[in-house]
């Protein structure tokens, strides 16, 4: 065991303060720590996505990042993109167009497409595909999951158009 | 996978690394996007009792596009490449390569300097940045020095790097003419089977100038001369090519892995070499 | 008497009964973040578990060393074989008969097998545990070849006497697990030495891995104030787990309570009973808190659970004209070091007897060995009822090959050999009673759907250019008729540790028009509570929004055998429709009572029933429902519940037609798949959104099957594929979009007609992948290659037909 770190985070909006040993992958602190069981642990090693969540403006894999690395920034997990009475569009459409089976490579899915949205509104199914080529899917095989990436992509530039 | 514990240090400037480095020697290590590292501590093949994080340290960042030459901070990201338009003017090669590195959320932490500077045959900057004739940065305890990419890597996470250096930037020439990466990849994420860097001058029909560097197809990236050599003062014609297939295939020493046998490598190293000068003369 | 506006149509849709593409139910949760898998459970002190794995595939363990690990801070035990001896429980039984090793018994026997268990305050702890563990190996011959296991002198079980047999009869080597045979040998030997022509082939099927992105694990919590044991884990057959559970530590099984949480996918992974579930047991009775087990990617590939392996040996006769006369087949399996497949004990080779496929064979012979080897065990069904997807392999295969050897199109080839429509009920010569089938009709549509001739011209024209070295790409057509054998199984012929594998539904329905039905399955991402509650809403009437699936947790659910090859729509599917036409038979007393007319003179209609010939005097399922529980009805009890345990008279056998068009480049081996058409075949279709998910995911995961996905070892036994780099699960940008196609015939003995799904794309899939690759060298004079056709190997079979030349 190693000298533990006073951690700093703001995670989905919420200030966050704690003791933990640098190694603590920021995967543990958000699952174990602060309960925010949506991240999962699929493959540890970087390959497969499920851990993904947005640190300062990035979609990266919290099972390999430090949460010593992580001191300081902000967060935001699969709970902190929409509310069971105003959910993302993401989480509407990934139902519509039935993008999940078992549903644990979803939250990591969707926190990264919301990111992928961000920076290309409008992408194209190739576009799409190659954005979301970090996160591994066993149940799908990306066919709806890619449906449901458009349909949300639709949906939030007919929502802009709307309110411009 | 856990890793063994360890002290985390993110110091703010290059003297306070250096110290640390000083201060803890072999048992220090630094840190870029950790995304090579991380997993190696995790599986408990690496054992870093210090850490250190280079996410705070000054000067470490930006991309600075001169008259003549590109700047490249170590901590710049995969992405910061794709991203930076000034970039794709001045080495468009970048781009090209930076997109068939791993997978977004990899490049997002993924940086040039720890690409380039842990000496994993697998990494794609190495190569490049011999194509390029890249210098490399290192500070150490004695003050700054450069050394050329093409003298850099001695055998697989054998560098040129002193432990106690740190590799803080990556500067090459502004490149004119046409370019290519091409790489051989069983997925996205994975390393190369085979992959060139290949940049191209035309004057009138013929070559005037030519560098490729192999990736993955030997303990450290190959930059081939006799390959380079092979093409200029010709067309690029196929006899041209073959020459320079030739004089690559002499240079590379693939070994056998998950991703194939020796010959196959060396055959897909022709392949993959023949594509690359080809789409590179079509851009020249 | 009310007003009754809503049109029949209407009240049919307001049920999103069968048929219709009902939203998922569990989509809320999980797009939110709040699933609740194994992982996602925190108990207060909850402690964490890690094993000590060997390094070695083969070797005595001379001595094992906790010290040091006892001194890591927050470590608190070391459980090795000699601690769990006294309790009788450092070996356990296997799902085939066999037993295995908890923790090392003074060997190991695969590399990555558990040799001892470190508990401790956390999972950080507890890998700095694992780490100070000092164990010394002495290293003994690798055996990695089923083949040279058979010739060696090298014994691997020495626990087994070598001139006993086993647990499916006579042993014939140290290293031989079981003889298994199906047909008529000699006549089929006749046939053979008779025929016109014979086509000859060894087909291997490589070693691979289920991998769901959730790995497995569970968390054991012993309450010693009520001595009631609760174990909660990734378990794909939980009932089963539970009766394996009391079986080898002796607690009652009324103490023990077994719950599956959501599954991040199983595919067969997760029907085995692990080291890792034992090891948490035992740690929860000693130190009397939950334990916590979570495997990592690693120990999840390189130790539970793989996949296939099986080399089959095939001869194929026909007439000249093509008419199939004798199949022969010998496969030697390779089980690794302990037989643990996940097989009906009746069948230590699965299935395999399906291997005449979709074509009417009068004369076949099936052997399977049964091989011991220094690989880790399993030969679960990855995707596919018990080694189908071998046998469609096999038989997709030796088609292919002997429609070279004919010099024939594999098209016409399997038209002329399909099982007609009216041989249905056909007896297959390896056994079986397929139920129902129209194969000639969903060929003939899918060679439609993809223009099969116009494919084959081009490809023709393909290969002049290639001869004229104008392209270096060739274009493989892959074509594959598979059938299933699914829906495990009739109790008479099928069971698991003796435990027959009917399964189960019960259904309450609540006063106010409501229910809740719990089944003896799990889903592990098919969607359960969504179509289950489809099936139910056609048989009782109530919406299907009004009544929750719920399943795994056996204090509540009815007794099951699980969710694994493809048997959940099959048998509890059928369980459900039997309970609801219970419900419905009380429902429809109730009825007549409140309409005061005889029971036979009312009938169902969508969601009421209605008096013959006036319907306009109804009472609704709801209505009924809440006289159930308030009125006083004379001889009838109150209340509205029904249980049905279904046994099935029969497997269900779905089926369908596959078509890959792939481009090939011959100088680096990359492929592209150009179209895949999938046509399926599951009887009756209970939620079309649904199906389609399950078959573009099970031909991704076929795809990766095919084209890259292997659990491969070194020759000393090191397994080389045990992260995700070089395990090949392909992303979005690998994989294609995939066409999906239908036709309907259900099965006669099912309630509802309806056959079972999730797997058929992977069975299917897998063949079509591969013949594509073959068909794209046919012309150059390939007959056969071995999986999984990645670059190099593409590159090397190109090479080895002089392409590069």
């Amino acid at each position: 065991m190693s000298k533990k770190m006073h951690i700093k985070l703001n995670v989905n909006g919420k200030d966050e303060e704690f003791l933990a040993e640098p190694r603590e992958l920021l995967i543990y602190t958000l699952r174990e720590r602060l309960n925010l069981t949506g991240p999962h642990i699929g493959c540890e090693t970087s390959h497969c996505g499920a851990c993904t969540v947005t640190l300062n403006g990035k979609s990266v894999k919290s099972c390999t990042m430090f949460v010593a690395q992580a001191d300081g920034a902000e967060v935001t997990t699969i709970e902190g993109m929409g509310s069971p009475d105003a959910l993302h569009p993401l989480q509407e459409a990934f139902r519509e167009h039935h993008g999940l089976q078992c549903g644990y490579c979803t939250p990591g899915m969707i926190t990264r497409a919301a990111k992928l949205l961000e920076e290309n509104p409008n992408p194209t199914e190739e576009e799409v595909r190659f954005g979301m080529a970090g996160n591994l899917c066993r149940c799908t095989g990306y066919q709806n999951i890619v449906k449901s990436i458009l349909a949300a992509a639709a949906e939030m530039n007919g929502a802009k158009e709307a309110a411009e | 996978m856990i890793p063994a514990a360890f002290e985390y240090h993110r110091p703010k400037d290059i003297p306070a690394v250096l110290a640390l480095l000083e201060e803890h020697g072999d048992d220090a290590r630094v840190m870029a996007g950790g995304h090579s590292l991380i997993p190696m501590m995790k599986l408990r093949m690496a054992d870093i009792p210090h850490l250190i994080d280079l996410q705070d340290v000054d000067g470490l960042g930006g991309i600075a596009i001169g008259e003549d030459t590109v700047r490249i901070g170590a901590m710049t990201t995969q992405a910061d490449l794709i991203d930076h338009d000034g970039l794709f003017a001045a080495a468009p090669i970048l781009r090209e390569a930076a997109f068939q590195i791993a997978d977004p959320q990899v490049r997002y932490m993924g940086t040039v300097g720890g690409n380039v500077a842990n000496g994993d045959p697998g990494n794609d900057m190495p190569g490049l940045m011999q194509c390029l004739d890249a210098q490399f940065t290192l500070v150490g305890p004695d003050g700054e020095r450069r050394v050329p990419a093409r003298d850099f890597y001695e055998a697989a996470y054998m560098t040129a790097r002193a432990d106690e250096e740190v590799l803080t930037a990556v500067t090459f020439p502004r490149q004119a003419g046409g370019y290519a990466y091409e790489k051989q990849k069983r997925k996205i994420g994975d390393y190369a089977t085979a992959a060139a860097a290949v940049q191209l001058v035309k004057d009138g029909g013929a070559c005037a100038e030519a560098s490729i560097a192999m990736t993955n197809l030997s303990d450290t990236p190959i930059w081939s001369e006799a390959a380079g050599a092979a093409l200029v003062g010709t067309g690029v014609d196929g006899a041209a090519i073959k020459d320079a297939v030739t004089a690559m295939l002499g240079d590379i020493d693939p070994s056998e892995d998950n991703r194939g046998p020796v010959a196959f490598k060396r055959h897909v190293a022709g392949v993959i070499l023949t594509r690359a000068i080809e789409r590179a003369w079509s851009r020249a | 008497m009310k007003d009754d506006v809503t049109s029949r149509e209407d009240r049919v849709a307001n049920l999103k009964g069968m048929g219709c593409e009902r939203k998922r139910v569990e989509d809320a949760r999980f797009t939110q973040g709040k699933g609740n898998y194994v992982d996602d459970i925190k108990l207060d002190g909850m402690l964490a578990g890690d094993f000590v794995r060997s390094p070695y595939a083969h070797a005595r363990v001379v001595s094992i060393d906790t010290e040091a690990a006892l001194q890591v801070p927050g470590v608190l035990a070391v459980l090795t074989a000699k601690d769990l001896e006294p309790l009788g429980l450092h070996w356990m039984p296997t799902l085939a008969g066999d037993k295995q090793m908890v923790l090392a018994d003074g060997k190991v026997l695969f590399q990555g097998q558990e040799v001892a268990f470190v508990v401790a305050e956390d999972r950080f702890a507890a890998a700095d545990g694992v780490e100070a563990v000092e164990v010394e190996y002495e290293e003994l011959p690798v055996i990695v070849d089923p083949f040279e296991a058979l010739k060696t002198d090298v014994v691997l079980r020495e626990d087994l006497d070598p001139n006993a047999d086993g647990a499916h009869g006579p042993r014939k080597h140290p290293n031989h697990i079981f003889t298994w045979e199906a047909g008529e040998k000699e006549a089929t030997e006749q046939v053979l030495d008779a025929a016109e022509v014979v086509a000859e082939e060894n087909i291997y099927y490589h070693r691979t891995h289920p991998c769901p992105l959730e790995t497995c694990g569970c968390v054991a919590s012993m309450d010693k104030v009520n001595g009631k044991l609760t174990l909660y884990g990734t378990f794909q057959a939980p009932h089963a787990i539970r009766t394996v559970v009391s079986l080898i530590s002796g607690i009652e099984e009324h103490n023990i309570r077994v719950v599956s949480p959501d599954i991040g996918g199983g595919f067969g992974n997760k029907v085995g009973a692990y080291p890792g579930y034992v090891c948490s047991v035992v740690a929860s009775i000693v130190t009397g808190k939950p334990v916590k087990w979570i495997e990592d990617r690693m120990d999840n590939l390189m130790t539970t659970a793989f996949a296939r392996d099986y080399h089959m040996h095939g001869k194929i006769s026909a007439t000249k004209e093509g008419k199939i006369t004798g199949l022969w087949c010998h496969t030697t399996a390779d089980h690794g070091g302990f037989d643990a497949c996940a097989d009906p004990t009746k069948f230590p080779a699965g299935f395999m007897n399906i291997c005449t496929g979709s074509y009417d064979i009068p004369t076949a012979y099936l052997a399977v060995d049964g091989v011991y080897t220094n690989k880790a065990p399993g030969g679960v069904a990855y995707r596919c009822s018990f080694r189908v997807t071998e046998a469609a392999y096999f038989i997709e295969r030796m088609i292919e090959v002997l429609a070279i050897e004919l010099g024939m199109d594999a098209a016409e080839l399997r038209r002329i050999n399909f099982i007609k429509k009216e041989q249905f009920p056909y007896h297959s010569a390896l056994g079986w009673e397929y139920d129902s089938g129209d194969y000639h009709t969903a060929w003939d549509k899918a060679l439609k759907a993809v223009d099969y001739d116009g494919l084959r011209k081009e490809q023709a024209e393909r290969v002049e250019a290639f001869k004229r070295g104008e392209t270096r790409k060739l274009m493989g057509i892959g074509l594959t008729h598979f059938t299933e054998i699914v829906g495990a199984g009739p109790v008479k012929n099928c069971d698991i540790l003796g435990l027959g594998m009917f399964d189960s539904c019960e259904i309450r329905i609540h006063p106010t028009g409501s229910a809740i039905a719990r089944l003896g399955t799990i889903s592990q991402g098919q969607g359960h509570a969504t179509t289950f509650a489809q099936i139910l809403a056609t048989e009782i009437g109530l919406p299907a929004d009004s009544i929750t699936i719920e399943e795994g947790d056996t204090d509540t659910a009815p007794y099951g055998l699980g969710t694994y090859g493809s048997r959940s729509t099959p048998v509890a599917g059928a369980a459900t429709a039997m309970a609801g036409r219970k419900i419905r038979a009380k429902a429809q007393m109730i009825a007549a009572y409140l309409l005061e007319v005889h029971d036979d003179d009312v009938e169902f209609d969508v969601d009421r029933f209605v008096i013959k010939g006036a319907p306009e005097r109804f009472k609704t399922m709801k209505e009924i429902a809440f006289a159930a529980y308030n009125q006083a009805i004379p001889g009838i009890e109150p209340g509205l519940e029904a249980v049905s345990y279904y046994d099935p008279p029969n497997m269900t056998y779905p089926f369908g037609a596959y078509i890959c068009v792939m481009e090939i480049d011959v100088d680096t081996g990359e492929h592209e798949i150009r179209q895949f058409y999938a046509l399926d075949d599951c009887g009756t279709r209970i939620n079309p959104m649904i199906i389609e998910g399950q078959v573009h995911g099970g031909l991704t995961e076929a795809l990766a099957i095919a084209m890259g996905q292997e659990i491969a070892y070194d020759e000393m036994g090191n397994c080389k594929t045990g992260t995700l780099m070089d395990f090949f699960l392909p992303t979005a940008w690998e994989t294609p979009n995939y066409t999906t196609d239908h036709t309907v015939t259900p099965s006669p003995h099912h309630p509802i007609g309806a056959k079972g799904v999730g797997e058929s794309p992977n069975v299917g899939g897998v063949p079509a992948f591969s013949n594509a690759v073959h068909d794209a060298f046919r012309p150059f004079g390939l007959r056969q290659s071995h999986m999984p056709h990645d670059h190099w190997r593409i590159w090397k079979t190109a090479n080895d037909l002089g392409l590069h030349d």
